[in-house]
């Protein structure tokens, strides 16, 4: 590409780095406990969002199934750490390598259909996940798992009262989820993908292997959305199967990128920013008695944006020039 | 198991099935006439047995006698969300794919926090219909009165809609707008007009659907959710489009779950569903009667 691309991709390391600065510096100013929940949520979200981007928006293949990932992430931390003592840490690695192997073992099959097929394959595919956790016994059937407390400490990555770790890990995700798609953008996977999205056969005639290209895609996806959902176990120490791999999670990891922009390095960062406070919000203060408020603010909003905005509100933070790419 | 409880089971599954795919065919309409899926399609279903619900409530209207009047409600909805929304989705420049998806699924979160916040998340139950709790014996298989009149009530819809597509001329304006919407401007045929007809006329065969459904099935925000997934496992067996298609992959489904349900634990009856779905769609990527 053209020096313009290359300074682009500079700036934008720039920016992210200063961002990610200011972000580390925000807890200590803000020492609201209910303000800095709210942060963590919204960074795991841009974290999982952006893994989903890597496969859903760069590459086009509509997933609504990745909430499979963070769910196989999130029992495979707790069930490791609480029938074997292996260590959060590992188990985080383990439920990633365990879901990027079931992702590439699944696309080898899914990734020959096309469409509102694949689409539905997906979510068929979580929700037989779903129904086999729930029905198993060891893994605590539906009743799901609590993870013991044994006191504050990073090597249990686990904290009764603070906030804090589970902030900065949280923003770890996010920057390295950030970093990977952006290394990836510009790597000859990235140009791969984009390939794939826009025309496959037209890529296939020009030598892209579209079949690899998206198993990367879907390996690199779904090890990231795992991690997360290990994180999660992690954070909120209980999990049960409808809340780790209920069908919501799959929609709530689209939702940042499809508000922020699909296929958009920035994207999913945004909406996330955008979405998750105005959630837990209005959640709280209209919504506290459970009637739907929430529901119908954050669904007019995806309606809003998907038809006012079908490429996302990043566009309207670039300068013209780039919005024309 | 006997033969007798293997035969019952088959039997309900069969009348079930004839419903998931009365549930479905608007869905397989509105795909085959314009290739948007509608991912409100479930919370379709779910307002169509809300009003049968409150028919039922206020004015002691019995479900089979409220059904023509809420297809006709769900006709109007329908032509109402497709001016509304789909209209504007179906001319996205970017990401139209995602367009489609993501605000009829926006769609379907309002209609479920519109349905929490109106009608709380409680539970309701039409509570004492015709049909209700009665049995017919055939045979010695017993069948409940609600689903074998639901099954009848879907298969003459099926019939009705046969005729309607192949002999009226809104179903041949439907017909010709399917395979080309470009070329029917040319002999006067208003695209939009027929794309709002036919996102009415799914929308009322999912309000019948409904309207069936309420007098057996628990009303509440959530309950469109599980039927939606097995309507699309229902249409995509049958091919997307293919509106006999989701008649037989509503059989195929209904036979299929109760199978399951003789096999494995009744929590996992859906299973056999969604492995059904997946092992057909790996042989024939396009569904058994898709032809695109």
């Amino acid at each position: 590409m053209d020096t313009t691309f290359a300074q682009r991709r500079r700036r934008d390391l720039i920016v992210a780095f200063c961002l990610a600065v200011v972000a580390a510096l925000v807890p200590l100013f803000v020492k609201d406990v209910y303000v800095q929940n709210i942060m963590v949520l919204t960074l795991m979200y841009a974290a999982l969002s952006q893994s989903w981007n890597i496969l859903s928006g760069y590459c086009g293949q509509i997933s609504l199934g990745h909430a499979l990932y963070f769910g196989l992430g999130a029992y495979a931390t707790a069930l490791l750490f609480t029938k074997f003592g292996v260590l959060p840490w590992f188990g985080m690695l383990a439920g990633g390598v365990i879901s990027a192997v079931i992702a590439m073992v699944l696309g080898y099959p899914f990734f020959r259909l096309r469409g509102h097929y694949f689409v539905i394959a997906t979510i068929v595919i979580a929700e037989i996940g779903l129904l086999l956790i729930q029905n198993w016994d060891w893994a605590g059937a539906a009743l799901g798992i609590t993870i013991p407390m044994r006191g504050d400490s990073w090597l249990k990555f686990q904290f009764a009262r603070s906030k804090l770790p589970y902030f900065y890990f949280a923003l770890a995700l996010a920057c390295v989820a950030w970093f990977v798609t952006w290394w990836l953008e510009d790597s000859k996977w990235g140009y791969w993908w984009r390939a794939v999205k826009d025309n496959p056969d037209a890529a296939e005639s020009l030598g892209v292997v579209v079949f690899n290209s998206k198993m990367g895609a879907a390996a690199v996806s779904a090890f990231l959305v795992a991690v997360g959902g290990g994180f999660y176990a992690q954070f909120v120490s209980y999990i049960d199967p409808e809340s780790v791999m209920g069908f919501q999670f799959s929609l709530l990891m689209a939702l940042p990128a499809v508000v922020g922009g699909i296929g958009t390095l920035w994207g999913p960062m945004l909406g996330a920013v955008i979405l998750i406070p105005l959630t837990e919000l209005t959640r709280s203060f209209i919504g506290g008695s459970g009637r739907g408020v929430d529901l119908i603010v954050y669904g007019s909003l995806i309606v809003a944006i998907s038809l006012a905005r079908p490429q996302g509100l990043v566009g309207l933070f670039a300068s013209r020039k780039e919005a024309a790419r | 198991m006997t033969a007798e409880a293997i035969i019952q089971s088959l039997a309900s599954g069969l009348l079930m099935g004839l419903l998931y795919g009365l549930i479905a065919v608007g869905l397989a309409l509105i795909f085959g006439l314009m290739d948007v899926v509608n991912f409100a399609h479930g919370e379709f279903l779910m307002i169509a047995m809300y009003a049968t619900f409150f028919l039922f409530a206020f004015f002691a209207i019995d479900p089979l006698l409220a059904a023509p009047l809420v297809a006709a409600a769900l006709f109007v909805f329908g032509a109402v969300v497709y001016l509304l929304i789909v209209r504007f989705a179906v001319r996205a420049k970017a990401n139209a794919g995602m367009v489609q998806i993501f605000s009829t699924f926006g769609l379907a979160i309002v209609m479920r926090g519109l349905a929490q916040f109106f009608f709380t998340p409680d539970y309701r139950s039409v509570t004492h219909s015709w049909l209700g709790g009665k049995t017919i014996s055939v045979a010695g298989i017993y069948l409940p009165e609600p689903q074998l009149v639901g099954a009848l009530v879907s298969i003459a819809a099926f019939v009705a809609l046969y005729f309607f597509i192949n002999r009226t001329d809104f179903g041949r304006a439907l017909e010709a707008t399917r395979e080309d919407a470009g070329a029917v401007a040319l002999v006067g045929i208003d695209k939009n007009r027929v794309f709002a007809l036919g996102w009415g006329l799914g929308a009322a065969l999912v309000g019948l659907a409904g309207a069936i459904m309420a007098s057996f099935f628990y009303i509440y925000p959530d309950v469109g959710a599980s039927f939606a997934l097995i309507a699309y496992v229902t249409v995509a067996l049958g091919g997307f489009g293919s509106v006999f298609g989701a008649f037989a992959g509503g059989i195929i489904v209904g036979l299929v779950e109760a199978t399951t349900a003789l096999i494995l634990p009744p929590s996992l009856k859906s299973v056999g569903i969604y492995a059904v779905y997946l092992l057909v769609v790996f042989i024939r990527p396009r569904g058994l009667f898709g032809s695109m």
